[in-house]
């Protein structure tokens, strides 16, 4: 069965990486994101990770693709795909590159100890995760928090109309 | 667990890897962005993936942290490029050379 769910989830988050690189218009890309991130929701409930998992739907699928879309829709509805990338050269050079990128990763992430066997009942459940995160590592998730603070102010900052902007920020 | 976790990492280098080509090859603004999130999602991985290979569950912590600074990442990244459009009218990186020495 776990095995099953991997090779099924392993496929689709390939090929949506595939789609994500490969893709024309980056609806598409979004797209493709969506399927990586949902298979990747699958691999970490096989991994015991449900608390991530669920966090993985919302959060990604449910946030940041959204918000990719929208900008998608702000952004592309004028500007189609631009003319051919010139960049056939730098493509010839970075797939050999990620090849060896990828075959360099991978016997470096071979040679692992032997994974425990069985991991206790509630492992990554959302008390466990959530005992961890306020405790253990209450500082850093304090940190997190300010840290989207900032990220709002920014957004709010960046987003509001250049003229106004333009009244704060520089000579007119 | 009965599938390996070398397959599990290996799964991961290989979104890691695609996410890297794609920041290479890739012209558009949005789709670097895409790509840095697949980049992200594979390291995420292999952090869930070792958590539960040592039993431990820093690791899922460390996925969490990622998941904040990731969705922080996108707000700001974004809405700089929604800026960058409405002031040059493109979101190719390659127009968008103003700092080149």
């Amino acid at each position: 069965m776990e095995v099953l769910l991997f090779a099924v989830s392993a496929v689709l988050s390939l090929a949506g990486g595939l789609g994500v690189v490969a893709a024309r218009q980056p609806v598409h890309s979004a797209l493709s994101l969506l399927v990586v991130l949902g298979a990747l929701a699958i691999l970490y409930l096989t991994l015991a990770a449900e608390f991530l998992a669920v966090l993985q739907v919302i959060v990604y699928a449910g946030a940041i693709v959204v918000l990719f879309l929208f900008v998608i829709m702000l952004l592309h509805a004028r500007t189609p795909e631009s003319r051919p990338s010139p960049v056939g050269a730098q493509a010839a050079v970075a797939v050999p590159l990620g090849l060896a990128l990828w075959v360099g990763l991978s016997s470096a992430v071979l040679q692992l100890p032997a994974p425990v066997p069985r991991v206790p009942d509630g492992f990554g459940s959302t008390e466990a995760v959530g005992r961890e995160l306020f405790g253990t590592f209450l500082l850093p998730f304090e940190v997190a928090s300010l840290l989207l603070v900032v990220g709002i102010v920014a957004a709010v900052v960046l987003g509001s109309s250049p003229s106004s902007y333009d009244r704060r920020g520089r000579e007119p | 667990m009965t599938v390996p976790a070398g397959a599990y990492l290996v799964l991961s280098a290989a979104l890691f890897t695609l996410g890297t080509v794609g920041v290479l090859v890739r012209r558009t603004a949005l789709v670097l962005f895409m790509s840095i999130e697949l980049m992200l999602n594979a390291v995420n991985l292999a952090f869930v993936t070792l958590a539960r290979v040592h039993g431990n569950l820093d690791g899922q912590l460390a996925a969490f942290f990622v998941l904040v600074v990731a969705a922080v990442e996108v707000v700001v990244g974004l809405s700089i490029l929604v800026h960058i459009f409405r002031t040059r009218d493109t979101v190719d990186v390659d127009e968008v050379d103003l700092l080149r020495g």
